[in-house]
């Protein structure tokens, strides 16, 4: 990879356009993130209340009624677990079920040259990781971020919530997998909170309800981001 | 060396190479760089430091600019 050393005198730092352009959505920021992260725990405490507080008020007064009284308790599990389960399924890692790299008409040529590209972007450091989890690891100043081909995942400080972000080129155009990744990194690099501000928010909560349903492959990434976050 | 490269279907494509002081080199990849702008495409240069920056001109100066599509939320 070919990096340029120090920005020149006088450049300009330029935020992502694609962000400049929703004006009508709130900049992101540390603050917007803890507050969001606040919405979705109450709303997942929310949830579990209202599906579980019927439960026990059923089984309390008639025992009998338990059958219905454990379809509440299924909702109460269910709907937070089918959460983190979209929200770890919009990341996309480089590989994986829905991948551009397994599509049919997907051909080897291109993908090897965006995937070449793509190890030089993340460097020496990340290229393995990559290469073994389909995702690509890029600490920031919100956290540490693992980029997929049609999302990212952002493990907060501390390591416990995670947020997982959808976001992706906007016209794909049978880009290979590799190169939809890059996408996502530059951009990130380019500017973080624009990255966050143009990505929409699909699930935040704690790192063990995503990693469930990651892909076995791609969980040891969410480990090393734990691990790089501190 | 500075080289200008697309983002595509095919991986990526060289659009452009140049040399530092080679005038009409710099000029064609400047011609190719206002041209990729004009189509939507963003310009991203990359520093050591793991940071990138967009651009709007092309800097002479760098190794590498990279040119991708815009990003959307899902």
């Amino acid at each position: 990879m070919s990096a340029t050393e120090a920005p020149a005198p006088g450049r300009v730092a330029n935020g992502l356009d694609e962000a400049a352009r929703l004006h009508w959505r709130e900049d992101a920021s540390e603050a917007t993130l803890r507050r969001d992260g606040r919405r979705w725990t109450a709303w997942t405490a929310w949830i579990v209340t209202v599906f579980c507080v019927p439960g026990v008020l059923l089984v309390a007064i008639e025992p009998l009624t338990f059958p219905a009284a454990a379809i509440c308790f299924a909702h109460a599990w269910a709907i937070p677990r089918i959460q983190a389960r979209r929200g770890a399924r919009q990341v996309v890692p480089i590989g994986s079920e829905r991948s551009a790299a397994r599509r049919a008409d997907a051909a080897g040529g291109p993908e090897r040259v965006a995937l070449g590209l793509l190890g030089d972007l993340v460097g020496h450091a990340q290229r393995d990781l990559l290469a073994a989890t389909g995702l690509a690891l890029e600490r920031g100043d919100l956290g540490v971020w693992l980029i997929g081909e049609q999302g990212a995942i952002l493990i907060r400080p501390g390591g416990r919530r995670v947020d997982c972000w959808c976001v992706r080129v906007a016209e794909t155009e049978e880009l290979p997998a590799g190169d939809r990744v890059a996408h996502l990194l530059l951009a990130l690099r380019e500017d973080e909170l624009g990255f966050a501000k143009v990505a929409n928010l699909g699930f935040s909560g704690a790192r063990w309800r995503v990693r469930q349903h990651l892909p076995a492959v791609s969980r040891p990434a969410l480990d090393a981001a734990r691990a790089a976050v501190g | 060396m500075g080289r200008l490269i697309r983002l595509d279907r095919t991986g990526h494509t060289t659009l452009a190479k140049w040399r530092t002081g080679d005038g009409s080199g710099e000029e064609r990849a400047a011609a190719a760089f206002r041209a990729e702008l004009e189509r939507g495409m963003v310009a991203s240069v990359s520093y050591d430091d793991g940071t990138a920056e967009v651009v709007r001109k092309l800097p002479l100066d760098a190794e590498l600019v990279v040119l991708r599509r815009p990003i959307a939320g899902g």
